[in-house]
């Protein structure tokens, strides 16, 4: 997967977990929870949804570097590397 | 003998097979119109159920939909539907907040027949995809499956803060959640109940299975004549979801805002046969039919309208038929009928759902129908048990509303036109 397409796939995981969001306008540099209401649950089923898709562990130590779409690319590059981008989601 | 407020049903919500909304309920009662279909689910195959379909989205945001339970969207539903109603709230989202009743004094008491196991069974089939690892394992697992759940969903979505909890009573719960709101309404702790019940039960492939182990669970080439209570050729439950919940006020209350007020409820009894897991008791169901019309102040003769539990089962309805038969022994004016012939058994919602679609007997005076009886059996005869056509009547001042369920629980509840 290249930088993009794990934004995408963030996304894709996010448009599925929080379907009333809009999701066209999110930074990358600004926390998730800041932009669109994301709660502890919702981000525990970002990590499950991460384990389903891509077979990837994040342990709990390691969440606060999901805290934006740049940390999220940045922490998920080297393990979604050799992944293939699967979307769930209407798109 | 403690005076007690005298508490009055102001608000119908509701989402049944066969209607989601009171209006529509009851012109399919009385049009003969069954809500039961073809169904699906998995492990059992191809079977019969009662679905109810409204629109959750009215009520609720895709995010708690998806997070929620179906039992809590048909509590919310029900609960905004019963204040929409009871002209209580306009019909969109948190409008709990803009009652004339604050909402740490409302409380909100569904009945249910069993909650949880909808959940638990989807979680094993998820994780069984990933050999059973429990790291796939949800952590929506806990706050979906508790037996508040329903009740708390309906409290997160409109904002009532007041006491909120489910009552566990097999399918006599339908009764349980408006005798419990009555009970608090009259004892002062809470200025409005929502009270009533709900069932997600069609979704749990357990509960089609082990009704079919046991033999009860009701085949028909037609769907619509599969519920077929006191029919010779009944052969079992037709399982259903569903939910109602009343809007409950004290009279006092309800006529200082003047109120519409549907009926009075004039008293309930609730007790256990003491026998047996799964059989019924007639001994027992009318022990508590007596219990009931002696809490409310009335002889056999003053009832006008018994809703059967019968859930079509053959020894189930026999049984309650014997029960009526010996409470109700004299009483030409009593008339009798049956709502899950049109909707099957939607358990924990039964009781509820079945008196709301008799409610407006006691403004109409119309007997709807129990349908599907083609040929009686003799063992379920009833005196003045209406069938096949609604029935007008000379009075209906008064409705006794029976739920039975397993473990032996009965309940009954007694409610009258406004006075």
């Amino acid at each position: 997967m290249t930088n993009d397409e794990i934004v995408l796939a963030i996304k894709d995981i996010i448009a599925t977990i929080a379907p009333d969001e809009d999701l066209a306008h999110l930074k990358m540099d600004v926390r998730l929870r800041e932009q669109i209401e994301l709660d502890s649950m919702d981000f525990l089923d970002i990590v499950m949804e991460l384990r389903k898709r891509y077979g990837v562990q994040v342990p709990e130590q390691d969440y606060m570097e999901l805290a934006t779409l740049d940390g999220c690319v940045k922490y998920l590059g080297p393990k979604l590397a050799d992944k293939q981008l699967k979307l769930a989601s209407r798109a | 003998m403690v005076s007690l407020p005298r508490v009055v049903i102001t608000g119908v919500g509701l989402a049944s097979p066969n209607g989601a909304s009171l209006a529509e309920f009851r012109a399919n009662l009385l049009a003969g119109r069954s809500g039961v279909r073809r169904y699906s689910i998995r492990h059992v195959g191809e079977t019969l159920a009662g679905v109810a379909e409204f629109d959750a989205l009215r009520y609720q945001s895709r995010k708690e939909v998806r997070r929620g339970t179906r039992a809590g969207s048909i509590a919310i539903w029900c609960a905004h539907e019963a204040l929409v109603d009871a002209g209580l709230a306009q019909g969109r989202y948190d409008s709990a907040r803009d009652t004339r009743y604050a909402p740490e004094r409302i409380g909100v008491f569904p009945g249910i027949t069993e909650h949880g196991n909808v959940e638990t069974e989807n979680q094993i089939h998820e994780v069984a995809q990933y050999g059973f690892d429990l790291a796939f394992w949800s952590h929506h697992h806990n706050p979906r499956t508790v037996a508040n759940n329903p009740a708390g969903e309906a409290t997160l979505n409109l904002g009532i803060t007041g006491p909120a909890y489910c009552l566990g009573g097999a399918c006599a719960a339908g009764n349980l959640g408006l005798i419990h709101g009555v009970q608090l309404l009259q004892l002062g702790l809470i200025d409005l109940a929502l009270g009533g019940g709900v069932s997600e039960s069609i979704h749990t492939f357990g509960i089609f299975a082990s009704f079919k182990s046991q033999g009860a669970l009701a085949s028909h080439t037609d769907p619509t004549k599969a519920s077929r209570p006191f029919d010779k050729s009944r052969n079992g439950i037709v399982v259903s979801e569903g939910g109602c919940l009343f809007a409950l006020e004290r009279l006092d209350d309800a006529r200082a805002r003047g109120a519409k007020i549907y009926g009075e409820v004039l008293g309930y009894g609730v007790n256990s046969d003491a026998a047996d897991f799964v059989l019924p008791q007639a001994k027992g169901q009318a022990a508590c039919m007596r219990l009931a019309l002696s809490h409310a102040g009335l002889a056999p003769r003053d009832i006008d309208l018994i809703n059967t539990h019968a859930t079509s089962t053959p020894q189930g309805d026999e049984v309650e038929a014997g029960a009526i038969r010996e409470v109700f022994a004299d009483c030409p004016t009593t008339f009798v009928n049956n709502t899950k012939s049109f909707i099957g058994h939607a358990m924990g919602a039964a009781g509820a759902l079945e008196l709301a679609g008799n409610l407006p007997s006691l403004d109409d005076r119309v007997v709807h129908p129990t349908i599907n009886v083609d040929d009686l059996d003799p063992a379920c005869a009833i005196q003045n048990l209406v069938l096949g056509e609604p029935a007008r009547v000379e009075r209906v001042d008064t409705i006794l509303n029976m739920s039975f369920g397993m473990l032996g629980i009965n309940s009954a509840v007694v409610v009258g036109r406004p006075r």
